[in-house]
């Protein structure tokens, strides 16, 4: 899901950062409020996972390949506006140092993935979870904010590609950027997050909240004041 | 650091030895790039041309450990041990770029 340099015209990835540089002053205002010293090694360690998961890549056997982001799980256990940071600072990171996603795409990878994700995810959870304590009920809500919100995300990067060639083609008709239009890269890349990688997602997601909920209940943002 | 966190660094690292799977499987089961994510060599093969917006902008960046990967076309061993150390480098830059933004915003209570 990250889109490389050349993908997406400047018409699409200009806005996009605008945005993102919008998303990022927000969420660096309520983190300076709210972040404590003692949430700062999560913090890290939640960008670290988000690096790592996403290195995983999962294969459809004879296809593509895809993964998990992460998104999801950080926005329940440490609220979505700090996910936004932890993994904006993971995609910059993949894309200045190991060339994963383009440069020009930074604003539209952290939106999709940084944003997109973490808000989905944080609101599918708590739709469904409610102010429910029955832990099935909580476990089950988190797969699926991980599973919608990965999809969701993939939808939204399959709309950035899709809209290219209606955006941007050369004298002779052919797509100065991504090629396949709405009508391909929207159903391929809901289907293969649909079917595969967001069930993953959905899994990780779940198992870490139920770890987390174990052992450290009260670092688990979304369900603060629960009984536990 | 609390026993607690130090059972999930200690999740990470293993989780870093672990990532060279992420090339494994993909290879095992025979599946190329994620979607839209084509080098210009595949785009051509399916395209049979390169977008010329796309062209101009592929090469914009020379990342420093592009691909996750140590030198130019490595076998698969020399893969499999850059995609190891890429997990760990790549978990502390983050790392540290998130100790020195939180040391910027947290106030010193």
């Amino acid at each position: 899901m990250h889109i490389p340099d050349g993908y997406l015209s400047p018409q699409t990835y200009v806005p996009l950062y605008g945005a993102l540089f919008v998303f990022w002053a927000i969420a660096l205002k309520k983190l300076k409020r709210e972040l404590s010293a003692k949430q700062v090694p999560y913090l890290a360690m939640a960008a670290a996972f988000s690096f790592l998961i996403q290195m995983f890549n999962i294969p459809i056997p004879g296809g593509t390949t895809g993964h998990a982001v992460g998104g999801g799980i950080i926005a329940i256990l440490l609220g979505p506006w700090t996910a936004v940071i932890a993994v904006s600072v993971v995609l910059i990171i993949q894309a200045v140092v190991f060339g994963d996603g383009g440069i020009t795409a930074i604003g539209a990878n952290c939106f999709n993935m940084a944003v997109v994700m973490p808000f989905v995810s944080y609101w599918t959870f708590k739709l469904i979870s409610g102010r429910s304590e029955n832990k099935k009920r909580i476990y089950a809500a988190a797969f699926l904010a991980g599973y919608i919100g990965l999809t969701v995300s993939a939808i939204v990067t399959a709309i950035e590609f899709g809209i290219q060639p209606l955006i941007a083609v050369s004298p002779d008709g052919r797509p100065l950027y991504a090629p396949y239009p709405l009508s391909v890269a929207v159903p391929v890349m809901a289907l293969e997050h649909l079917l595969l990688f967001g069930i993953i997602e959905g899994v990780v997601t779940a198992m870490l909240l139920k770890y987390f909920i174990k052992h450290e209940p009260e670092v688990v943002f979304a369900v603060r004041g629960r009984e536990r | 650091m609390t026993a607690f966190q130090k059972k999930l660094w200690v999740g990470l690292i293993i989780m870093a030895l672990l990532t060279p799977l992420g090339i494994i499987l993909p290879q095992k089961f025979n599946a190329g790039d994620a979607w839209g994510e084509w080098g210009t060599d595949t785009l051509e093969k399916l395209l049979g041309y390169v977008p010329e917006g796309l062209k101009k902008l592929t090469d914009l960046w020379k990342a420093p450990l592009a691909d996750y990967s140590l030198g130019e076309n490595p076998d698969f061993a020399r893969q499999v041990i850059s995609y190891i150390i890429s997990g760990i480098l790549g978990i502390a830059i983050v790392g540290l770029v998130i100790y020195v933004i939180s040391r910027l915003l947290v106030k010193k209570s």
